[in-house]
């Protein structure tokens, strides 16, 4: 039986980034991966020819060349990446868009001030007093109390519209909460999107996962991948080794697990720490463990580039009514609200091959798993156009068309055509120009990356220091509270450190 | 080793720690926060790395004293004797 000094659960930002430092220190370590491919809920496919990335909208957290005390800068040094390895590229701008209204936003947070006085002169005041308390504000400060956003936002900007609209973008790239967020997690996405920004590389999170995988590997870590882990093994108090999914045995004197709290938990096969209602951000038992927050996204293939349809901005996060509501819809999708990319308005030094449009709206897991299904066909939008038909990315090649297959389609198609037309008071109509349709569900999430529920963002319960309530196990990644391709990456790297390097440390024989 | 020689092992870590940063002006009275940009994790891996590259062990404790480059040969002194320069 091989024995580690540490066994990571999940081959995604987290668990890489933590695979990498303990690697770097010469420490024995195996990253175990269920799926065949790396990345979890930032991974990539290859669809028709086509490669479509799973989620790489942006990355956030951008930060110029020799940027002093920033998180990517902290990354980068931690795994002895230089700046140009990553090949960012800036976005142009991005937008907030409501009904008669509209505020952009660049990498330039004074563009994003200067809206805000033109369109809320009221509330620039305010604003300012927000700004003030996020920049001030030690995020990385594990042991703060846990606060809510909305209460201090609201206590210094009075519009609902603007708090709205303000909330939006930092929900849909970060809560794992509905409606509201801790206060923490509002000062980090707040300076990683609003102050700091969005970049990307040209060739999308490919890039970004070669780069890491290469690091491990070189770096001397272990990688199996369909390699799922089916048990953690503990004798009561400590965590001592994990068991396949082909029965193998593995030990280690640590286990870092990046497959989520409540997913970690049922691996154990007992409650880890105290129960939910005593661990809820405001002792709110309504809070449960398994988020519920899930997304559709449907990337649109054009036959030409979004900017010459007039689509000038890199992000746009829309609502269509009057408050916005961040919450698991009562039907299968809600499309009032959510998030336009348009990857090629990136400032790219080459316009990429395809020319995209991806949307992604609010879902419900539980909804699209009633319906029965397997595979997902989605005839492009105008016969006109009339490509091939696309098939998302659990399709079963040569699955039977089932009653069950056919809802899961009809679901999408119905969806998908929702969906386009709800964007169509913020940009342009695309839909004449699209040549392919992929789309993928909360149930293609959960399939490829085991979070309960399709959870992107895991459960609102987090776990700031990775500490599980088991002598051993910790947790990394989404459920410890950093998220984001950048933010998980720190969460790896920081729950390494912290258990294993510092640890072992103090221990060495002076 | 020399004085100057764990000076140079200790810069030599900060380049490896950070390529984009310029190490060649350091101040060595002044402490290195001060100068370079360090924080907590970066100073774990100046540790890790003495004891890779040096095999010296410096307690958590003793992180003080890796403040300014003099205060790090003052402490390194003993601890790096007779242990050559790793490039
Ligand atoms: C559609 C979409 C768009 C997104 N867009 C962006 C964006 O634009 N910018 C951004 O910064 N972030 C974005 N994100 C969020 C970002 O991808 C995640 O926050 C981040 O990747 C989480 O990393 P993680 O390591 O915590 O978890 P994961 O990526 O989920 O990694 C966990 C891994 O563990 C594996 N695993 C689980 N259970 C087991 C088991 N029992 N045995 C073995 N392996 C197991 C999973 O297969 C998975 O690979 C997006 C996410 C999605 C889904």
């Amino acid at each position: 039986m091989t024995h580690y000094d540490a066994i990571i659960i999940g081959a995604g930002m987290s668990g890489l980034g933590a695979g990498i430092r303990l690697a770097m220190y010469d420490k024995k370590v195996v990253v175990l991966e269920r799926h065949y491919v790396w990345g979890g809920l930032n991974s990539f496919y290859q669809f028709k020819g086509h490669q479509f990335d799973v989620g790489l909208h942006a990355m956030t957290n951008y930060a110029p060349r020799g940027a002093k005390g920033l998180p990517l800068t902290r990354l980068l040094k931690q795994l002895r990446i230089r700046w140009d390895e990553l090949d960012l590229h800036q976005q142009g701008h991005s937008a907030v868009s409501w009904p008669g209204e509209k505020l952009k936003f660049s990498n330039d947070f004074e563009l994003l001030r200067s809206e805000v006085a033109r369109a809320f002169p009221q509330q620039a005041d305010g604003f300012d007093a927000v700004t003030r308390a996020v920049r001030d504000y030690n995020e990385l400060d594990l042991n703060a109390p846990t606060l809510n956003a909305r209460e201090i936002v609201e206590s210094h900007i009075t519009d609902p519209v603007l708090v709205d609209m303000l909330f939006c973008p930092l929900m849909y790239y970060g809560s794992a909460r509905e409606n509201d967020m801790d206060w923490d997690q509002f000062v980090v996405m707040f300076k990683s999107i609003f102050f700091e920004g969005f970049a990307r590389p040209q060739a999308g999170v490919r890039h970004i996962l070669k780069l890491l995988i290469d690091r491990y590997r070189k770096a001397g870590g272990e990688l199996r991948m369909k390699a799922g882990v089916a048990r953690i093994i503990t004798d009561g108090q400590h965590a001592t080794g994990v068991e396949l999914d082909n029965g193998e045995t593995l030990t280690a004197d640590t286990v870092l697990s990046s497959a989520g709290l409540v997913e970690t938990t049922r691996l154990v096969g007992a409650t880890l720490g105290s129960p939910a209602s005593e661990l809820s951000p405001v002792g709110d038992a309504s809070i449960t463990p398994t988020g519920k927050l899930s997304f559709t996204e449907t990337i649109n293939v054009l036959d030409k580039p979004a900017r010459e349809l007039g689509i000038e901005e890199t992000i746009i996060f829309f609502n269509n009514t009057e408050r916005f509501n961040y919450a698991q819809p009562g039907d299968l999708c809600d499309t009032s609200s959510g998030v336009i990319c348009m990857p090629g308005n990136f400032d790219l030094p080459e316009q990429p091959k395809d020319h995209l449009v991806r949307i992604t709206n609010i879902a419900n897991f539980d909804k699209w798993n009633a319906l029965n299904r397997s595979a997902g066909i989605l005839p492009a939008p105008d016969a006109g156009v009339s490509p091939a038909s696309a098939v998302d990315v659990t399709s079963t090649p040569g699955a039977a068309e089932t009653a069950a297959l056919r809802d899961y389609r009809a679901a999408k198609q119905h969806w998908y055509t929702r969906s386009s037309e709800d964007v169509l008071g913020h940009i342009p109509d695309f839909r004449p120009h699209t040549t392919l349709v992929d789309m993928f569900t909360p149930r293609t999430i959960r399939h490829y990356t085991g979070h309960e529920g399709g959870a992107v963002y895991g459960s609102p319960i987090k776990k700031r220091t990775g500490e599980s309530g088991i002598e051993g196990l910790y947790i990394i990644g989404t459920d410890q509270g950093f998220l984001g391709i950048i933010g998980a990456m720190l969460s790896g790297i920081s729950m390494a450190n912290r258990w294993v390097l510092q640890r072992d440390n103090a221990t060495v024989e002076a | 080793m020399t004085d100057e020689q764990i000076k140079q092992a200790i810069v030599g870590i900060i380049n490896d720690i950070n390529p984009d940063e310029d190490t060649s002006n350091i101040n060595s009275a002044e402490r290195l926060r001060d100068q370079l940009d360090l924080d907590s994790m970066d100073f774990l891996d100046i540790v890790m790395e003495l004891r890779k590259r040096y095999g010296v062990h410096v307690p958590d404790t003793d992180y003080e004293h890796l403040a300014s480059l003099d205060s790090c040969v003052a402490y390194l002194r003993d601890k790096m004797a007779g242990k050559e320069l790793v490039s």
